[in-house]
């Protein structure tokens, strides 16, 4: 078999240039085809969702917005080491470090923590690689659920701290399992 | 005359402009809801239950748009274009038989506003008038895009008219008449025009797609090319003026086809309600009948849309007059055959 004529598929179709028939000119028999396939469309389900009501699950790798981790004790991972914003191709993240004091250790886990810890969401392009580069485990784009929703001047996509800490809830929630061994 | 007439028929008239113009408005949600549905979506579905105040909303949407004049010293032309798509495109009922006699107040009412013994002239001559809105709508926008759409929709209207008589020919050589009400009455029961004219039902068939600019021949408003062909200069609601006047001619057209073809009021069994339950209940019923077909026929518009792509124009052309004129002629001589043959004379 020549390289030409092989399909894998299956679904190959060579193309001709041969003169159509009189009847295959009248076009019915290609309209029958096709007026068959649209009404078998007519009742196939809908695809269709109904956005505002209806929203898409989002897959369980969907990169959303940024969260900053806390640790089983509820205390922030990062200790702004600034890898993330090393590995930023998009020079989004910004952040300071400040030392850790004594009376702080159930609130950072490591010596050094970030004191500011800005992600300007309009220049982020959602490639996940503060992710990878994180050594702590501290950022993750997964885990928020959630998308960067629109506003109406650009500082107000400046996310600081306060929008991507790891709510206390949700480490409240974390810790549960452990709590009940 | 009669004064009783004149009331009968105005409130007739009346009846069927407001049947129309509800025709024509439920076909926009009709044919938004149906492309919805070929293309597995939903459809419109806000406005009301299902979408069901869509066209009111969509009318009011019309209403409230600014009104643009392009620069154009024919302003009557402009504004004429329209009036004439519209007005033509609703005188049509006025002959065709909406339903048989129906006896009520002691009266026999006819229901027909007008029973005009060359019914299918003046069906003919209307539409022929109808291209002429177009015309002058697409001339007056001074407006390249809308000339050419304007000369395309005029040619091609004038070239499928003739394919379009020629598979009258046929029916009127079996028929015997041109009055719409003689047709009607010829197709009692189940001998439907469409089982004795099949071809000349397919010929009228697409043709009636080419009269009322449906896809896949309308080549006269193809965005693609024309941005919106005759209508592209026009807004508020002279714009939609012309889109009524499409769907209004689609109504006609279902209904010219339902009359024709496909047995106009009449349905299989009508006999025997007319045995069990009286004439009225079968005019009643046949009236049913005919808006079931109409309805079917304008989904059938609706369906093919969504189904076949444009055509190309020389492709129109070469059907229209290599394809269709030769098969409706051919279509003259074999119906004439067969009746001579039937008749006993051939032979």
């Amino acid at each position: 078999m020549s390289i030409e004529s092989l399909s894998l598929s299956g679904r190959k179709k060579e193309v001709s240039n041969k003169k159509m028939t009189f009847m295959e000119s009248l076009y019915l028999v290609a309209i029958a085809k096709g007026l068959w396939i649209t009404l078998g469309h007519l009742f196939t389900r809908k695809v269709t969702i109904k956005y505002p009501e209806q929203t898409r699950s989002l897959s369980p790798v969907y990169r959303g917005q940024h969260m900053l981790m806390r640790d089983d004790e509820g205390r922030e991972r990062c200790t702004a080491c600034g890898l993330c914003a090393l590995s930023c191709p998009a020079e989004a993240i910004t952040m300071k470090a400040e030392e850790r004091k004594p009376d702080e250790k159930h609130l950072y886990r490591e010596e050094k923590y970030a004191s500011i810890y800005e992600i300007n969401m309009l220049r982020c392009i959602f490639c996940g690689l503060c992710e990878e580069a994180c050594p702590k485990q501290a950022i993750y784009l997964t885990k928020s659920r959630v998308m960067v929703k629109s506003a109406s001047n650009r500082e107000d996509f400046i996310y600081g701290k306060e929008k991507l800490v790891m709510p206390l809830e949700m480490a409240i929630n974390n810790t549960k399992p452990q709590m009940a061994k | 005359m009669d004064t009783a007439i004149i009331i009968e028929k105005g409130i007739f008239i009346v009846v069927i402009f407001a049947i129309t113009m509800l025709f024509a408005m439920y076909e926009t949600l009709a044919e938004r809801k149906i492309a919805a549905w070929f293309q597995d979506r939903i459809g419109p579905d806000r406005a009301g239950k299902g979408g069901i105040l869509q066209p009111l909303a969509d009318g009011l949407k019309l209403f409230s748009k600014e009104e643009f004049f392009p620069n154009t010293p024919n302003r009557f032309l402009f504004i004429a274009g329209p009036a004439i798509s519209m007005s033509t495109a609703l005188i049509t009922s006025a002959v065709i038989p909406w339903g048989d006699t129906l006896h009520i107040f002691g009266r026999d009412v006819v229901l027909q506003a007008t029973d005009i013994d060359i019914a299918m002239l003046y069906i003919f001559g209307v539409l022929s008038v109808g291209v002429y809105g177009i015309m002058i709508g697409g001339w007056a926008s001074n407006n390249k895009f809308s000339l050419m759409g304007a000369m395309r929709a005029s040619s091609q209207m004038i070239s499928y008219e003739v394919a379009m008589g020629l598979a009258i020919i046929a029916l009127v050589m079996m028929t015997g008449s041109l009055s719409l009400r003689d047709i009607a009455a010829g197709q009692h029961g189940m001998s439907w025009n469409v089982f004795y004219q099949p071809v000349g039902f397919l010929i009228f068939l697409v043709c009636s797609f080419a009269e009322t600019n449906r896809t896949p021949f309308d080549l006269a408003e193809c965005e693609a090319e024309l941005i919106g062909g005759y209508h592209t200069e026009y807004s508020s609601m002279k714009m939609g003026f012309y889109l009524f006047a499409e769907y209004a001619s689609m109504f006609i057209s279902s209904t010219i086809l339902a009359v024709l073809y496909f047995g106009a009021y009449n349905f299989p069994g009508m006999d025997w309600v007319t045995e069990n339950w009286g004439a009225n209940a079968t005019t009643w019923i046949g009236v049913l009948v005919l808006f079931g077909k109409i309805c079917f026929f304008i989904f059938f518009y609706m369906w093919v849309r969504w189904t076949i792509p444009r055509f190309r124009y020389d492709q129109l052309m070469k059907l229209g007059w290599k394809m269709l004129i030769p098969l409706a002629i051919a279509n003259i001589v074999i119906t004439a055959l067969a009746i001579l043959w039937s008749d006993g004379k051939l032979f």
